[in-house]
């Protein structure tokens, strides 16, 4: 019968999608439980993982055995690289506040990818499928693989050994409470160092296994490390961070709705996990199965002083700027092109820097805000055939007016959570300016969005940038010292205290966030105007990671720490795309240089070395 | 005019959780400059009582009077400003702020300034704050860091961040726990000293007896949930069920 072939076929292909889902997720979100970071280079574990596979299997004899034994062989070379790992980087951030560890596994991210491709080439490397690989089962009158079969049992077989694992063995009930209370875990004499690693080890094997499973139907590609992250980022937020069983069902949930999400709704299967992560995150704010963290310390964490800058540093920023409104006199139109770029990378920065650092809301997704801005601008151009001052002015408006909306379900929740809801949104723009193909162009973008007449050359668009972009960067910086800008960052350093003395601790977080993405709204439009175009690629994930680089790079806790941050983070990038193909790889390196040697940015190592020099 | 009558007054407070009673029927006042402390053992519902006091859980059965006004089920936000002050037993206070600009955020939201977006924070209300460091012996370091004070001057900030929207009732949950003995005595003389002089009611829960009956104009003993005494240092004293309670014949009720 069709019929049953038309529930069952999806029904199978859901599963073994959640299956594949599940190993990688399973291993981010045991990582977290112990160790709370947020490991990103989780996905790059997994791409390593199918490129070691595709080697190993490719090399030995075609058959279930060959394959079974390629697989242990890459679980086993990725577990003694997540060791690696810990032992080389991890274990020296793990006092660092969350967002300098999600900085240090970026860098691992963008040095993996340079390995990668270095070691395997760019070329996309499907494996050779030998007949019993290729096999099909006739079910229902539809045809289904016989490997996804297998892979589907492997789905309960692995949550049953992980189970088995973390009740039934001392290294088990050890991580289990560690997760649950890792100080009473230290106080109590286990080795942590020796558990970490292990924990780590077990989840880049999980990610290693989730990758080799993915090649038979895919293949080994330079791509996969931020399409898996982010998938599995989803699920283990959908199922609750830490939680193993959280994990299992959300694979379940996610998987079989993508399935079906195909058939009912094609348009939009892009958009569909995030719309059910973002739901999921609304009703639940600790995910499924997860459960709250400990919030608020109340002022316990130590937080350096913010004080005015310096009359030093103000003449000094005043002399750049000075330089910088000079600057076309005595500069060609690539230097002036790539000027622009780094107001513009400014503005937003800053705008992240605005919610991330005193809002003490990192984002995700921030990008989203940038591309509500461009496109915005754009749709003014060309369905309003407005003017570029109207269409400058629509960009933060809409952008702005977009994430007071949405910011309303954001500021309710906190950290990691909080995070994944603006990357769930993002990625919900982004699947809307993707697949929304009348409105949008899709991916061909839109293209002839040019500015106004009077700052058409390159000269008068850098002097319009340059009068935006430091008019919206300084405005924040006023904001931050205001009232405001106080009451922002006390709702940060301590909510308990925040609400004993009157604050409006939820208005004020959705006033900050609103007032972000109007400015990252306002560098979208300016960035359309700049390029001429807008595609969806300004709201892609490593877009918003552009952000969270540039204002991780100079310093959350300085206000001047975006600034340099977008300065420096642009420039490096210019610097290393002409000077080498290897530019990931350094770029990596000197963030994970940084960390190590700078945790609190360049901006705030900086105003470390002046306090060293001079005593206040 | 200020109505006469008790500043707080508390009838028939219940609270349940998941069936267990955690506060029942608790009835009881506090008059202007009095101190009032709550004490009782380990799970006995004083940190309840606070919460319902201060709005961050509402009460299943009861009412709460600030001046005669009924309060019972506000905001913490809308209590606070009927004037009411509290300190954490945890401190709570800004830790990238100095010393002064903590107790300028507190006069900020209580002048309603908040929303404001362009003058620098540290002008608003900078005399006042420095007016407010003094009496808690704070003023010297008021261009300190916030997060490098010393824990029993983090005490005092509180205390004076408390008081910066000049309150009618000061809620004090365990003002010295995690304080050296020496200094518990300073802070709560303090406490008293500054309630007397500006006639405001105090209510405290703590765990040093020494500081209990040292400061404390009448004491409120509460056990599981229930009040089980009321009455003078001397009173509390001699109450026999007091010493039950405390002194153990139930092994349930843990005690010091």
């Amino acid at each position: 019968m069709a019929g049953t072939g038309q529930i069952l076929i999806p029904l199978l292909t859901g599963l073994a999608d959640a299956a594949g889902l599940f190993f990688v997720a399973s291993g981010l979100t045991v990582i977290f439980g112990v160790t709370r970071v947020v490991n990103f280079a989780h996905g790059s574990l997994t791409m390593l993982g199918a490129y070691c596979g595709w080697s190993l299997i490719s090399r030995l004899p075609p058959t279930p055995l060959g394959f079974a034994l390629g697989a242990l062989a890459t679980m086993a070379i990725l577990a003694v690289i997540g060791a690696g790992l810990e032992i080389g980087l991890l274990r020296r951030v793990y006092r660092a506040p969350e967002l300098f560890q999600l900085l240090a596994t970026f860098g691992v991210v963008l040095m993996a990818q340079d390995i990668v491709q270095w070691l395997w080439g760019v070329e996309d490397l499907a494996l050779r499928r030998p007949p019993w690989l290729r096999a099909f089962v006739t079910l229902g009158g539809a045809r289904f693989p016989r490997f996804d079969l297998v892979v589907i049992a492997l789905f309960p077989l692995v949550f049953l050994l992980l189970w088995l694992l973390f009740t039934r063995t001392r290294w088990g009930r050890l991580v289990r409470a560690a997760t649950e209370d890792r100080e009473m875990v230290a106080a109590l004499g286990v080795d942590q160092r020796l558990l970490f690693t292990s924990v780590f080890a077990l989840g880049a094997a999980l990610a290693g296994l989730g990758g080799v499973l993915m090649l038979p139907d895919a293949s080994a590609n330079l791509g996969m490390d931020l399409t898996t992250v982010t998938d599995a980022f989803v699920v283990v937020v959908v199922g609750g961070l830490g939680s193993l069983p959280g994990a299992a069902l959300a694979s379940l949930l996610i998987g079989l709705l993508q399935a079906f999400g195909i058939m009912l709704v094609p348009r939009a299967t892009l958009a569909l996990v995030f719309v059910v992560m973002a739901v999921v995150l609304v009703l639940r704010p600790n995910g499924l199965l997860g459960r709250p963290p400990g919030r608020d310390g109340g002022g316990g964490e130590a937080r350096a002083l913010v004080r005015p800058a310096p009359a030093v540093l103000r003449r000094f920023g005043l002399a750049v700027l000075v330089l910088a409104a000079l600057a076309p006199l005595f500069l060609g139109p690539y230097a002036l092109a790539v000027g622009t770029e780094m107001l513009i990378a400014m503005l937003f920065a800053a705008s992240l820097h605005f919610m991330m650092g005193p809002g003490g809301m990192a984002s995700f997704g921030h990008a989203a805000w940038f591309g509500i801005g461009a496109y915005a601008s754009a749709f003014a151009v060309h369905l309003l055939a407005a003017p570029m001052p109207l269409g400058l002015l629509l960009a933060p408006l809409a952008a702005g007016a977009t994430a007071a909306l949405f910011g309303a379900f954001v500021v309710r929740l906190s950290g990691v959570y909080l995070a994944m809801l603006t990357l769930a949104f993002a990625q919900i723009v982004w699947a809307i300016a993707f697949q929304w193909v009348d409105l949008t162009g899709g991916d061909n973008g839109i293209l002839g969005v040019w500015p106004a007449r009077w700052a058409a050359g390159p000269r008068g668009f850098y002097w319009l940038a340059l009068a935006l972009a430091v008019a919206g960067t300084l405005g924040l910086r006023v904001i931050l010292a205001a009232p405001f800008g106080h009451a922002l960052r006390g709702a940060r350093d301590s909510r308990r205290r925040a609400e004993a003395i009157g604050l409006p601790v939820t208005a004020i977080q959705l006033a900050a966030f609103a007032l972000s993405g109007a400015q990252a709204g306002l560098a979208g439009g300016l960035y359309a105007y700049a390029k001429g175009s807008v595609f969806p690629t300004y709201i892609s994930l490593g877009h918003s990671v552009d952000a969270l680089l540039m204002v991780l790079l100079g310093g959350v806790a300085t206000m001047s720490g975006p600034i340099v941050g977008a300065l420096a983070y642009t420039g490096l990038y210019d610097v290393l795309l002409s000077a080498t193909s290897l530019w990931r790889l350094v770029l990596g390196a000197a963030i994970i240089v940084l960390v190590l040697a700078a945790p609190e940015g360049i901006a705030g190592g900086a105003l470390k070395l002046w306090q060293r020099v001079r005593p206040a | 005019m200020k109505p006469l009558g008790p500043v707080l007054a508390v009838a028939g407070l219940a609270k349940s959780f998941g069936g267990v009673a955690a506060v029942r029927e608790v009835s009881f006042a506090v008059a202007r400059g009095e101190m009032l402390a709550l004490i009782g053992p380990n799970g006995a519902g004083k940190s309840t009582c606070f919460n319902l006091l201060s709005g961050q859980i509402r009460p299943d059965r009861g009412a709460v009077f600030l001046d005669g006004e009924v309060v019972t089920g506000l905001s913490p936000r809308a209590i606070w400003r009927r004037g009411v002050g509290r300190t954490f037993q945890i401190t709570a206070t800004f830790a990238s702020m100095t010393v002064r600009e903590n107790v300028q955020m507190a006069l900020i939201s209580h002048h309603r300034r908040v929303w404001r977006f362009r003058r620098p924070a540290r002008q608003y209300f900078a005399a006042e704050a420095d007016v407010l460091l003094d009496p808690v012996g704070m003023r010297d370091q008021a261009g300190r860091a916030t997060g490098e004070l010393a824990y029993g001057d983090l005490k005092r900030l509180e205390l004076a961040i408390a008081l910066a929207h000049a309150p009618r009732l000061l809620l004090m949950d365990e003002p010295t726990a995690g304080m050296a003995p020496a200094e518990r005595g300073g802070l709560m003389a303090l406490a008293r000293r500054l309630a007397a002089e500006r006639a405001i009611a105090v209510l405290f829960t703590e765990h040093d007896m020494d500081v209990v009956f040292g400061v404390a104009d009448r004491i409120l003993v509460l056990d599981r949930g229930r009040l089980i005494a009321e009455g003078s240092g001397a009173e509390i004293r001699a109450d026999a069920r007091v010493r039950a309670v405390y002194l153990g014949s139930g092994a349930t009720s843990g005690g010091h």
